[in-house]
């Protein structure tokens, strides 16, 4: 296994962790753009940018792309999140240049008119299906209510809306200021022939035109409170709560990450005790989520309507009681768990590119699993309680979504 | 393909099957316990008892209560599971290689010497009756249901959660009824993957499971499947399509000819459906198809979800696409999609998790495991001739429709419906 990293004179940095053991390599182009970075007249358009991308280059049709990427084998998809637009496939070795030079040019794509208005149908699709997936847009609105005007309050998806006035011009000027190589970079993973990978990039990618990128990271201001989003004809009523927790850049996240698997995990924690062994709830957990200059902490839980007061009396005593702090042997058996997940994940080539580029976005440089496993079993029980105690999980805001509108808080 | 498969196989005399492979250049290992005690085995008036067994079961083993055995399969690392389908039940969990043996003894204590605490009845009633609420709301997941049950009829058709008012009037005696019938080592499997010493695994799970006794129960008796048309009226943004028809199960000699036909329908963003329905019209954002396997039976599964405005047209585009299938694919189709199958039977290498399914799923469906290599040929032999010879003597259709949605939705005139048949 061995670590190499290679930055073209444009900005575009290449971080490859090389496995010669590995049946295959995988890749991706992460980029920093996400729905944090948009204006509210352009809410969605990084997630609909995403889908574009795979709607063909000036010298590709998107029939051709899909061709292509199904002739290479590849297990290709993208995804995008309130920070990020990732582009990822793998395959096997001998496509590793056909599959650099596809992802490259899909990287400059043609955004043409007739693509774009189909397209808009699909996103539309997509965020109809959500809506009617539990928690029905819950997530979407406790996220706007919590962040206030913040922008990582807004919509991935954005609204039918939103997505329906968007036109190819906005996403260009969008593309345009996100989609510089100093704002991305190619991660690969597995059986990666790394001299090569920068040969090809040089030549793909070289000429890429850079400019400059801001993302101004504005202090959130998060909003307690209690609303209910009324679904009469949902089985289960949903209940999800956000608080404040450490962001990217704090070092309490893994003592954040090890307290909310003490309380929140879906086998063997506070929750699950209380909550899911005996039956009262679907399901339940409680889980911590950084972003750049803000984290969360949140938590949820699904049941019968009946049981959706008693639920929430209960969830809201294991936040509260997580003032109290934890003990030495809920602290080991959380380090063990987590570890454990580590190990697993790190024999899969896909998910260490994942980790590899996850680093990348973050600014953190780059860990192996050994030496990120060691940071958790690092963590003392009294960092865990001091972080119980510096981020009050119950100073929370709340939605309920369901049949029931008369839950209250306590 | 592969010089690094590593198969074993031990059949003891109680019935019960080991399978084994070895991938010495993981450090974890998964393992899944499939017992014969699906839903199929419990009567018509008990729907959801293997389930609520299921849950039972694992509420204590041998010494260890409750909390006792999920700290120490956590104490493991172990990520574990267990779940219902038609004919088994399956237990399992993926952990650090160097708990595999202390783990698998905490299952012989479950499996054979669960504690089905009376204490602790009806916490896992609720817990089984949250779950059949939970499949309300999942209204993509109730059209699939939906048409699986009245595809294949009962009792092959079910879905383990059951109903409502069976799983209310479940005593612990039936759980206990139906733990003795069907937790038993006739036609139970143990698929283990990953890190493992074959000599000392088949040593420690003769130790645990040799001596075990019994035999399995037969499934409940067979009740006739309900073809044609249905929709579900519901208040929804979108209209959720399901659509089925026959096609060859797992064990079939022509199985692969039936998985090349759907591969070229539904695998990967070059495939017709994702094309024609979504790329080019942009009808909607989910569409799949896929083969579904029982032991005796096949069908084609196709799942499409579509606001109400698109759904009559999405559903024209999905029959017209099945029926232009019969006319044949093409060798560019064919080439495509055997390196898409021949990559990710490549990559799954990589997952004792992955592997340990496939170990578990062959031999219930077949008795033995295809290898790779032999899944690999299987595939490369696979012809445009053989693949259209075949969807000629075995088109599309007919088709079974279930719609969730605002609307019914209509299949046009001369589409077969499986009611005229």
């Amino acid at each position: 296994m061995e670590f190499r990293q290679h930055q073209l004179a444009n900005g575009l940095t290449i971080l490859a962790e090389c496995n010669p053991d590995a049946y295959f390599g995988a890749y991706g182009i992460f980029v920093r753009a996400g729905s944090r970075d948009e204006q509210a007249e352009i809410s969605g358009v990084s997630h609909f940018l995403e889908h574009m991308v795979f709607k063909g280059t000036p010298t590709r049709s998107a029939e051709q792309v899909n061709l292509e990427l199904d002739e290479l084998g590849s297990s290709s998809n993208a995804r995008t999140g309130e920070e990020s637009t990732i582009y990822h496939a793998a395959v096997l070795p001998e496509f590793q240049t056909a599959l650099i030079e596809l992802l490259a040019d899909l990287m400059r794509p043609a955004l043409r008119l007739e693509d774009f208005e189909t397209e808009k149908k699909v996103i539309i699709e997509e965020i109809m299906m959500y809506q009617d997936q539990p928690p029905y847009g819950g997530h979407e609105q406790l996220m706007l209510e919590y962040f206030g005007g913040h922008p990582l309050g807004q919509s991935v998806l954005g609204t039918v809306e939103s997505v329906g006035n968007l036109n190819p011009e906005q996403m260009r000027a969008y593309f345009a200021q996100r989609y510089s190589p100093g704002n991305m970079a190619l991660i690969a993973a597995g059986k990666v022939d790394f001299k090569r990978l920068v040969d090809d990039a040089e030549r793909l990618c070289g000429d890429w035109k850079s400019c400059p990128v801001q993302r101004p990271v504005s202090l959130a201001n998060p909003q307690p409170g209690f609303a209910t989003l009324h679904k009469p004809n949902s089985t289960l009523q949903y209940v999800l709560q956000l608080s404040p927790g450490p962001a990217t850049e704090d070092e309490d996240r893994f003592a954040m990450r090890l307290l909310a698997t003490i309380l929140g995990d879906d086998g063997g924690s506070r929750i699950y005790w209380k909550m899911l062994d005996s039956g009262l709830a679907e399901s339940a957990g409680i889980g911590s989520y950084e972003y750049l200059g803000a984290g969360l902490v949140m938590s949820y839980f699904c049941c019968e309507p009946k049981l959706a007061q008693e639920n929430l009396a209960l969830l809201n005593a294991i936040l509260l009681e997580a003032l109290q702090g934890v003990t030495a042997k809920e602290l080991e058996l959380a380090k063990q768990k987590i570890v454990a997940q580590i190990l697993l994940a790190s024999e899969r080539t896909e998910a260490r590119m994942f980790s590899v580029g996850g680093q990348w976005l973050n600014n953190q440089g780059f860990k192996t699993p050994a030496e990120i496993a060691n940071q958790y079993r690092g963590v003392t029980l009294e960092e865990v309680n001091a972080v119980a105690r510096k981020y009050p999980l119950g100073n929370c805001r709340t939605l309920s979504i369901g049949p029931r509108t008369d839950l209250v808080l306590g | 393909m592969t010089d690094r498969q590593a198969i074993f196989q031990h059949r003891f005399d109680n019935g019960l099957t080991l399978v084994a492979q070895s991938m010495p250049w993981l450090e974890s290992a998964a393992f899944s316990f499939a017992m014969p005690a699906g839903c199929s085995r419990e009567s018509a008036q008990q729907r959801g008892l293997a389930n609520f067994c299921c849950e039972m079961v694992f509420r204590g083993g041998g010494d260890y209560d409750n909390r006792g055995l999920v700290e120490k399969l956590e104490s493991l690392g172990c990520d574990y599971f267990s779940s219902t389908s038609v004919y088994h039940s399956f237990f399992g969990g993926a952990m650090p290689a160097t708990g595999l043996l202390e783990a698998l003894g905490v299952y012989a204590d479950v499996l054979r010497r669960p504690q089905l605490p009376e204490d602790q009845f009806e916490d896992g009633r609720m817990t089984c009756l949250q779950e059949i609420h939970s499949l309300e709301d999942d209204l993509s997941s109730r059209v699939m249901l939906e048409l699986r049950r009245r595809f294949y009829g009962d009792p092959l058709g079910r879905h383990a959660e059951g109903l409502i008012e069976h799983v209310n009037r479940i005593t612990l005696d039936d759980i206990r009824g139906f733990y003795d019938a069907c937790y038993q080592p006739q036609d139970a499997v143990i698929a283990v993957a990953g890190k493992l010493e074959w000599p000392r695994l088949l040593e420690r799970i003769a130790g645990l499971f040799a001596d075990w006794k019994g035999h399995s129960s037969p499934n409940s008796p067979a009740t006739p499947p309900e073809h044609g048309v249905c929709h579900i009226p519901f208040s929804s943004h979108q209209t959720h399509i399901g659509i089925a028809w026959p096609s060859v199960p797992y064990n079939h000699p022509e199985y692969y000819l039936a998985r090349g036909a759907v591969g070229v329908l539904s695998d990967g963003m070059s495939s017709r459906l994702f094309r024609e329905v979504r790329d080019r019209r942009g009808l909607c954002y989910t569409v799949a198809a896929n083969l579904h396997s029982l032991r005796t039976e096949g069908s084609v599964v196709c799942y499409c979800g579509t606001t109400s405005e698109n759904a009559q047209q999405s559903l024209d585009v999905l029959v017209e696409q099945f029926q232009l299938l019969s006319q044949g694919i093409t060798e560019e189709e064919l080439q495509r999609l055997k390196v898409q199958i021949r990559s990710g039977l490549i990559m799954q290498q990589e997952s004792c998790r992955a592997r340990v399914g496939n170990l578990a799923g062959d031999i219930l469906h077949l008795g033995h495991v295809r290898t790779l290599d032999e899944v690999s040929d299987r595939i490369n032999g696979l012809t445009t001739t053989g693949i259209n010879d075949w969807l000629r003597a075995h088109p599309p259709g007919p088709f079974d429709v279930v719609t969730l949605g605002e609307q019914p939705l209509e299949l046009h005139d001369g589409i077969p419906t499986t009611s005229a048949r």
